[in-house]
């Protein structure tokens, strides 16, 4: 008769998974929450520079984006390699400054907001950091005509340098 | 006694819940939208002649030229030294005649809200006149342009910061301006250390695009 006899049920015991659906259920929960779906499909390639000054834009209804950057590669098959402009989900194809295209966007965005809110509507300019000034100077000659002076130029936060300056 | 509800299997709860998460998890962006906000000149009137004088020491020419270089006040520098360099010009600590003048202003702020304040909350002191002039070329790389306007944004944030730290023991960016105390604070600090960073027409300096 042996001292150390074989368990019955050898193996594993169980582990009760009665509390996982809430644990997934509680991921879900914040992933839901905290999902921005995509409205604007982004023809143009932007990678935005990055800073560290930046701040975050508070009101996400007074913003309207403009994208500068080269097209994406199907679009580039249309359009050539040139950076072009993206006003929201609109590409525009305008020969020198594009005061009228600018223009005619800005009156659209700006008749959907309160009257309140008009004076405060903000360009978000996503533009790619390998772009030429001379485009984003058209744009902002463009803007300033169609009246909507305040503009943010998106960044992302940069950590790297931070210790190398202060 | 009371029949016996047959109890529904959960096992697959977890499947289903897993399913909608994947989903989730991948249908995701999580961009928070941040960036640097700066203000666009009006367009001058047609008729309206756009020379204002204003003294050359008031001035600093920022320039970037077309490969990305960059000229401050005439002479060449390197990104990193920008930022004192702004420092220096917006406060000109030694009165150097070449640096811009310094005005005597009062700005009110809300009474009894630092002990480094007179009662009345005036506070009086010297206010920079000085303008920067940020010029670019039309073949100037974006990257490098967003570079500068941050340092130059950095120098001002710094110097209001310093003088929010010194009187109310925080930094510029917590006060809370949805608080009219601090809201009145934030906008005279603002007064104090004008973000006078001008923006030149676009022109081309020259040579092959």
């Amino acid at each position: 008769m042996s001292k150390f006899r074989r368990k019955k049920g050898k193996g594993m015991p169980k582990i009760n998974t009665a509390s996982l659906p809430d644990v997934v259920f509680m991921l879900l929960f914040f992933f839901m929450v905290s999902t921005t779906m995509r409205e604007t499909e982004v023809q143009v390639r932007v990678k935005v520079p990055e800073a560290t000054e930046v701040k975050k834009l508070e009101k996400k209804s007074l913003v309207s984006y403009i994208y500068i950057g080269r097209p994406v590669a199907v679009i580039a098959r249309m359009y050539g390699t040139e950076p072009l402009i993206q006003l929201n989900d609109k590409l525009i194809n305008e020969e020198g400054i594009p005061y009228e295209s600018v223009q005619d966007f800005v009156l659209f965005e700006r008749e959907k907001l309160p009257e309140s809110d008009k004076n405060k509507m903000t360009m978000s300019l996503r533009i790619d950091e390998d772009i030429n000034m001379g485009k984003v100077d058209d744009v902002k000659q463009a803007l300033r005509r169609a009246k909507a002076l305040i503009i943010n130029y998106s960044a992302r936060k940069e950590y790297l340098e931070q210790g190398r300056r202060r | 006694m009371p029949r016996e509800v047959p109890e529904i299997n959960g096992g697959s709860l977890a499947d289903i819940a897993f399913l909608l998460l994947i989903f989730f998890l991948v249908a995701t962006t999580m961009d928070i939208d941040t960036g640097i906000t700066r203000l666009l000149p009006p367009e001058p009137e047609k008729d309206q002649e756009t020379e204002v004088k204003v003294n050359k020491r008031n001035v600093l020419v920022v320039l970037i030229n077309r490969s990305d270089r960059l000229m401050v006040g005439g002479e060449e520098m390197d990104r990193f030294q920008l930022k004192n360099k702004v420092i220096e010009f917006f406060t000109n600590p030694a009165d150097d005649p070449n640096l811009p003048e310094m005005v005597e202003t009062e700005i009110q702020f809300p009474p009894g809200s630092s002990p480094l304040l007179p009662p009345d909350g005036v506070w009086r002191g010297k206010v920079s006149k000085g303008v920067i002039s940020l010029q670019n070329d039309r073949t100037t790389t974006y990257g490098t342009y967003l570079h500068i306007q941050n340092e130059l944004v950095a120098a001002v944030n710094q110097l209001r910061n310093e003088f929010t730290q010194l009187y109310f023991d925080k930094t510029y960016d917590d006060l809370n301006q949805a608080n009219a105390t601090e809201e009145e604070i934030y906008n005279a600090i603002r007064d104090i250390y004008k973000m006078n960073i001008s923006e030149s027409e676009p022109k081309n300096s020259g040579g092959l695009n």
